[in-house]
């Protein structure tokens, strides 16, 4: 055969080419609802992660008034809160923080940050939406079908979870659990496969990787975990929907259910636990990066300093990335393992603290002898950097078998995940939306509301979680209904539980505090102008805000320096956009990144 | 192209290779992979994560097969067909391998015909392509019909484990269904090339794009990894 001649039809740059071109919507349908324009899709993403997070809180509510008061609210039964518990958690983990950060986020930042029109494919991450909200609604309607929504616990365990003894187990719920994550794994695939190649191949001109803002390295890395990390909960689930709908005996061992014994052998429940945890652990960082990103960028503009360690941030958030797809049986010491397993991954689990202790500091170097503006962003981002270090210290104590094996399955495992990867980024997701509001809307968020929101959340945050280390080193366990009058609980443990519903209570009144402030500052909040935080990345450069269709208006930006030239020597304003020509970079070599 | 030249802070070195030419690539502005188009990424992309789903079945049946107490079934005899008094095994299999690379060999040479922007052998062969993998399909439907009929079912067979039966309709259904997809797009590209699309820029239904006959390749991609999977099928479900 004769060589394939590459004529223009073959490989040409695509942004060369003129049939890249963006679509243009021609009716009220095509650009509000099927929308292909990224900045609406993101929209629509965080509207529905933010809404499905809102049920996910009142879940949370309800559990807390049976820990705290058990017994007073009757409909609460033990089904009842294993389903919440079940819910709350996936809800939370999957539907809101992941959905928000590389849907909500993603969409948003990644196009308007490399100084692009849209993503590279518009029509596929517009099905990824659709099929996102599929998902919800699938989920969503547990609630309502025969049986309840599954009670499984957020780990979806089997043989537990599609065994009669668990509510949902024999019917719809665990059904429908299982669908919706396979559908949402189809549905992110979409959409992450958009985000990784525009971030690879659709950069504006002089946008070289190292010069791309860390928000889009976070969040890129994470969509390629993510993208990596999926395939085994998507397998997982097939096999768990096998096993519940055919009566295969993929996970489910020889057993007696209810006093009978079942026609199944063979299964493996923890090939489920492998399975769910190759998936799971990383998940821990899809929702981390992006959060890492964030914060790298909301301290150096509100801190008017150059991030510290640019290239290490970028090295630790991918040695992060890579040591988490080697971690994820750390989850699993007490499931029975091979020791040398459990060795083996406790040396890969204390590793990662070294990549995240390097940002950690560039953090705070970033932030010594700054000119910090508390503006609200940088008290979320303040209150991350605290909190994901406690939250990561008892991660040290669980990382360590022998430490971990007394304190699994107490408040303290709950305590830690919740400071680490629930309060954490959402306080980056807070602080993220608060700088980023006025470039979508065009109008600042109310500052009295939002520092009420701010106090209130970082504080009762600590209110709840703090104290639950102490119940777990008690060993109250958690996923109980009811812990009862066991003789190793002091009454004082009660009364703590107590203290803790209570300040739930406020914290989550204040998250509907914020809601109001989201709906209120769209049509009463103060004119924000292009760029109110004079910061230096593209997005804040748009010709208008919000920005229109198409982001650029003419021309697409041309990219001539990195994103953090706050302050340079010899400047005439403390920052320089990343399109700005002239005057070099503070940091020698950061302009030819 | 000579104001990007402007801009460009890399020293284009024709004479670069190897590592030097993959960290220059990386160091550029606007993209990582130079010459990649933004489909050829994509597909690649995803073909990384279906390798993780395919990697996770596989590696999810062998545990399977490790963790059953029951002996598993010979393989060789279950998937043996008699044929004029002789028992062969493995036979359709064999075929259906054969039938399978064969495919892989015409999308290949549709693949260079379309470079060459040869519309009519391009399309045939696509469509031979597309006969090759739904004949691959039709051969494990009946390979399915047969089981079932001497009474394999997702939860029981005959021969011993369970496990055997669970698996084997999982994997082969799930790459089943991976070929069938194949041979939808297959006939759809093909009629695009048929029809002169690529070389009309005729806009598509659904994106409103013009295609190119780039399509064809990234087509093609996807169908080599089809292949490439169901060898692996072969060799760790049918063989071992």
């Amino acid at each position: 055969m004769v060589d394939v001649p590459l004529g223009p039809a073959g490989a040409v740059a695509p942004s060369d080419l003129d049939d890249v071109e963006l679509y243009h919507p021609h009716s009220w349908v095509t650009k509000y609802v099927f929308s292909q324009d990224a900045k609406v899709i993101a929209i629509q993403y965080a509207f529905v992660a933010l809404s499905v997070g809102l049920i996910a809180l009142v879940l949370s509510w309800l559990m807390r008034l049976q820990l705290g008061f058990p017994g007073v609210f009757a409909f609460i039964d033990a089904s009842a809160y294993y389903q919440f518990i079940t819910m709350h958690g996936m809800m939370m983990v999957v539907y809101v923080l992941t959905a928000l950060f590389l849907g909500g986020f993603g969409n948003y930042l990644i196009p308007l940050m490399i100084g692009a029109r849209d993503m590279v494919f518009p029509y596929v991450n517009m099905l990824s939406f659709w099929v996102y909200f599929l998902a919800v609604l699938v989920l969503v309607a547990s609630f309502f079908a025969p049986g309840g929504p599954t009670g499984a616990g957020w780990t979806l365990y089997p043989p537990q979870a599609i065994l009669s003894g668990t509510p949902g187990g024999q019917d719809w719920g665990i059904i429908l659990m299982l669908s919706s994550l396979i559908i949402f794994i189809i549905g992110f695939t979409m959409g992450g496969l958009n985000y990784v190649v525009t971030v690879l191949q659709a950069r504006a001109r002089g946008m070289t990787l190292m010069r791309m803002p860390l928000t889009v390295w976070g969040i890129f890395t994470a969509s390629f975990m993510a993208l990596l990390a999926f395939p085994a909960l998507f397998v997982g689930a097939v096999m768990m929907l096998f096993d519940r709908i055919f009566g295969t005996s993929f996970f489910v061992p020889a057993i007696v259910e209810m006093g009978q014994p079942l026609d199944r052998n063979g299964g493996s429940p923890l090939l489920f636990q492998h399975l769910f945890w190759f998936f799971g652990h990383p998940e821990v960082y899809i929702v981390a990066l992006p959060a890492f990103g964030i914060v790298s960028d909301l301290i150096s503009t509100h801190a008017r300093r150059n991030i510290f360690g640019y290239r290490m941030m970028v090295w630790a958030l991918l040695a992060i990335g890579a040591l988490s797809f080697v971690v994820w049986a750390h989850h699993m010491y007490v499931s029975g393992m091979n020791p040398y397993f459990g060795f083996f991954f406790a040396t890969t689990t204390l590793i990662i603290a070294v990549p995240t202790a390097i940002k950690v500091y560039n953090w705070i170097l970033t932030l010594w002898r700054g000119n910090i503006h508390l503006t609200l962003p940088m008290l979320f981002a303040l209150a991350f950097i605290v909190t994901f270090v406690n939250g990561g210290l008892t991660g040290l104590f669980l990382g360590n078998v022998v430490v971990d094996v007394p304190l699994s399955d107490t408040m303290f495992v709950v305590a830690h995940f919740h400071m680490v990867m629930g309060v954490a980024p959402i306080l980056v997701i807070f602080g993220a939306i608060y700088h980023w509001y006025p470039k979508v809307t065009g109008r600042m968020l109310n500052e009295t509301l939002g520092r009420i929101h701010f106090w209130v959340t970082f504080l009762g945050a600590y209110a709840i979680f703090f104290p639950m280390h102490y119940l777990g080193l008690m060993g109250i366990p958690r996923r109980y209904h009811d812990i009862g009058d066991m003789a190793f609980v002091p009454p004082s443990a009660h009364t703590l539980n107590a203290f803790i519903t209570i300040v739930a209570l406020v914290v989550g009144a204040t998250q509907l505090l914020f809601v109001f402030n989201l709906f209120w500052s769209l049509r009463h909040g103060r004119l924000a102008g292009g760029n109110p935080w004079h910061a230096t990345t593209l997005e804040w450069q748009t010709p208008e805000t919000p920005p229109p269709h198409g982001n650029w208006g003419k021309t697409v930006p041309t990219v001539y320096r990195w994103a953090y030239d706050y302050s340079v020597p010899g400047a005439d304003q403390d920052f320089l956009p990343q399109n700005q020509p002239g005057i070099t970079s503070v940091v020698p070599g950061a302009s030819h990144g | 192209m000579a104001e990007q030249a402007a801009t460009d802070l890399r020293v284009i070195d024709a004479e670069t290779s190897g590592l030097r030419s993959i960290a220059s690539d990386f160091s550029s502005d606007r993209q990582a992979f130079r010459n990649v188009s933004w489909g050829k990424a994509m597909m690649w992309i995803f073909l990384l994560s279906d390798t993780f789903v395919f990697s996770c079945f596989l590696i999810s049946y062998m545990t399977a097969r490790m963790s059953t107490t029951v002996p598993w079934p010979n393989t060789s005899e279950v998937f043996a067909l008699t044929i004029g008094g002789t028992s062969l095994p493995l036979i359709l299999i064999a075929i259906m391998t054969f039938v399978l690379i064969s495919s892989s060999g015409t999308m290949a040479m549709a693949v260079n015909f379309g470079y060459r922007r040869d519309r009519k052998r391009t399309a045939i062969l696509m469509l031979a392509t597309a006969l090759l993998g739904a004949t691959f399909v039709g051969m494990q439907a009946f390979e399915w019909t047969k089981l079932i009929h001497e009474g394999v079912r997702p939860w029981t067979n005959p021969w011993g484990a369970a496990q055997f039966g669970s698996s084997f309709f999982m994997i082969t259904g799930f790459h089943g269904t991976h070929v069938t997809f194949g041979v939808i797009f297959l006939l759809v590209i093909a009629r695009k090339v048929w029809r002169g699309d690529f070389d009309h820029e005729r806009r598509g239904f659904f994106t409103s794009r013009k295609g190119r006959y780039e399509s064809v390749e990234i087509m093609g991609l996807y169908w080599h990894f089809v292949d490439l999977v169901w060898v692996f099928i072969f060799a760790f479900f049918y063989l071992w």
